[in-house]
């Protein structure tokens, strides 16, 4: 690891004053990923600013009868916290269904999104890789792509966001609260994270010299009709091929409200109203989740290896709503598919 | 090319850090350290306070091998800053056994063979302590799944959840 200095922030406005004072400095909460990066030599900043001890830590309900989730709760706690496991189960599997018990010990809620692609030419610092190197190429669209996006590509990047946690949080309609030189501001979840375009260096619109405070949830958290399914390689710690949040709330077998968004398939957690809307009013049945899934691909693009995830996500899809429809969440213990 | 440049260049106008005094509790014993701000845990552990108990396997935090516990939660040693951790209560495999007498699962392990090489066992019986602690498990499929951030390649998986079974049954 490259030689770096090492401070603590005492408060949210410490923590903003000294990420403005150096443009090589970067916070570190739980590390998870950036320490890995730092050993790969992937990322190489001059000064950590430790914000672990900052006091936002804490989920507190909101006056909307949402949650307000505090930027440093670590993702074990949020997913066992008896709010989330009751009111917004879909997000505590999402959570479960990623990484390992001692990352999620680890890291935090902010962090989580904040975490950068698992590309392995990004990882690689002998292959060019315009995220890394902006203007050095792109290796895996030619090369091997077996892992990447299907959705929302570019010429310049196909790498895919790897989080479960911001696939539920999409979904439910969440909030990030973040604080910069100039004060606060929220961002939509689906706002947070960006498309590869021209810059694919940048992953979310959060400034630089801003911080993430908090995750706020709205009051509806679809806790009857829900599930997150995650399609992977091994059945325990790997990350998503595809993965699907998917919430209903019915009256009968009619859908009277629907979300769904998945995982793996595109630089950012990837929803679509249109598919929603396209669920809207019908009645639970494998014709009507048919018809949304196409909905939600109709512009997917396979390349050379991770084609197969096209059709892979129209299942996992349709197969995601009938768990949610049936109130029969996907377990993230046992494995079998219900 | 570049990076090379970069980084002689930093190394050129940023001096060298200087290392941190951090207070840690490792198995009981308070003890304060001179830590360079990368050292991780794991390797200040082993190197700074000769405990070779935990190992290091992959260094990235995919195999389990380095897991202690820092506040009696379970993490990857590797992926910690010990500078990050001043003030806090460690447990190493080394830290389990009180008065002479095995943790349970130390015992457990033995009396399971849940293990061939050993390398990875270490780290898997601190996770396991960890995991009974959370108190989330109680099936093997549960157990399975909430162990899978320990990685054995000899394969002794079912005689690890066996042995786990066995200490959660007197825990």
């Amino acid at each position: 690891m490259i030689d770096f200095q090492y401070t603590r922030a005492d408060t949210i406005a410490d923590a903003i004053r000294q990420i403005s004072a150096n443009t090589e400095a970067k916070f570190i909460a739980g590390g998870t990923n950036l320490i890995d990066l730092m050993k790969e030599d992937v990322e190489r900043p001059a000064r950590l600013i430790d914000i672990s001890r900052l006091p936002l830590k804490s989920v507190e309900e909101t006056a909307n009868r949402g949650l307000r989730i505090g930027a440093l709760v670590p993702n074990s706690d949020l997913a066992y916290h008896p709010l989330i496991a009751q009111r917004y189960p879909m997000l505590a599997s999402a959570i479960l269904a990623g990484a390992s018990a001692q990352l999620r010990n680890m890291a935090s809620t902010g962090g989580n999104l904040l975490q950068r692609t698992r590309c392995a030419y990004f990882y690689d610092t002998t292959s060019p890789c315009n995220k890394r190197e902006p203007g050095s190429g792109c290796s895996a669209i030619a090369g091997l792509n077996r892992g990447h996006a299907i959705l929302g590509t570019s010429e310049a990047c196909i790498a895919t966001h790897p989080s479960d946690m911001c696939v539920a949080l999409v979904a439910l309609d969440a909030t990030v609260h973040v604080v910069g030189p100039t004060g606060a501001r929220a961002i939509a979840f689906a706002d947070f994270h960006r498309l590869p375009e021209n810059t694919p260096q940048r992953d979310t619109n959060l400034e630089r010299n801003e911080i993430i405070t908090a995750i706020e949830l709205p009051a509806r958290g679809f806790a009857a009709n829900c599930s997150y399914l995650k399609i992977r390689d091994r059945l325990s710690y790997a990350f998503a091929l595809v993965s699907v949040a998917a919430a209903l709330e019915l009256e009968g077998d009619t859908i009277k409200a629907a979300r769904l968004a998945l995982g793996g398939v595109a630089h950012k957690p990837w929803r679509d109203p249109s598919a929603e809307a396209e669920l809207q009013g019908q009645t639970t049945n494998p014709s009507t989740f048919t018809r949304a899934a196409n909905v939600l691909l109709r512009d997917a693009r396979g390349f050379e290896h991770n084609a197969f995830k096209i059709d892979l996500a129209r299942s996992a899809i349709v197969r995601t709503l009938t768990q949610a429809a049936s109130g029969i969440p996907q377990s993230q213990s046992s494995k079998k598919i219900a | 090319m570049t990076r090379a440049s970069t980084a002689q260049q930093s190394n050129s106008v940023i001096p060298a850090p200087a290392k941190i005094t951090v207070s840690l509790t490792i198995n009981g014993v308070a003890t304060q350290l001179s830590i360079a701000p990368w050292a991780t845990l794991l390797d200040v552990l082993r190197d700074q306070i000769d405990l070779t108990g935990t190992k290091k396997g992959c260094d990235h935090g995919q195999c389990g091998a380095c897991t202690v516990l820092v506040d009696g939660r379970r993490i990857n040693s590797c992926l910690t800053l010990a500078v990050m951790k001043d003030g806090a209560h460690v447990t190493t495999i080394e830290g389990l056994a009180t008065d002479g007498a095995l943790h349970p699962l130390q015992q457990a392990f033995i009396d399971h063979d849940a293990f061939q090489c050993g390398y990875c066992t270490s780290g898997q019986i601190c996770s396991a302590a960890g995991l009974i602690a959370e108190g989330k498990a109680k099936s093997p499929d549960e157990i399975r799944e909430l162990m899978s951030g320990n990685i054995c390649r000899c394969g002794a998986y079912p005689n690890i959840v066996q042995a786990i079974q066995q200490a959660m049954g007197q825990s």
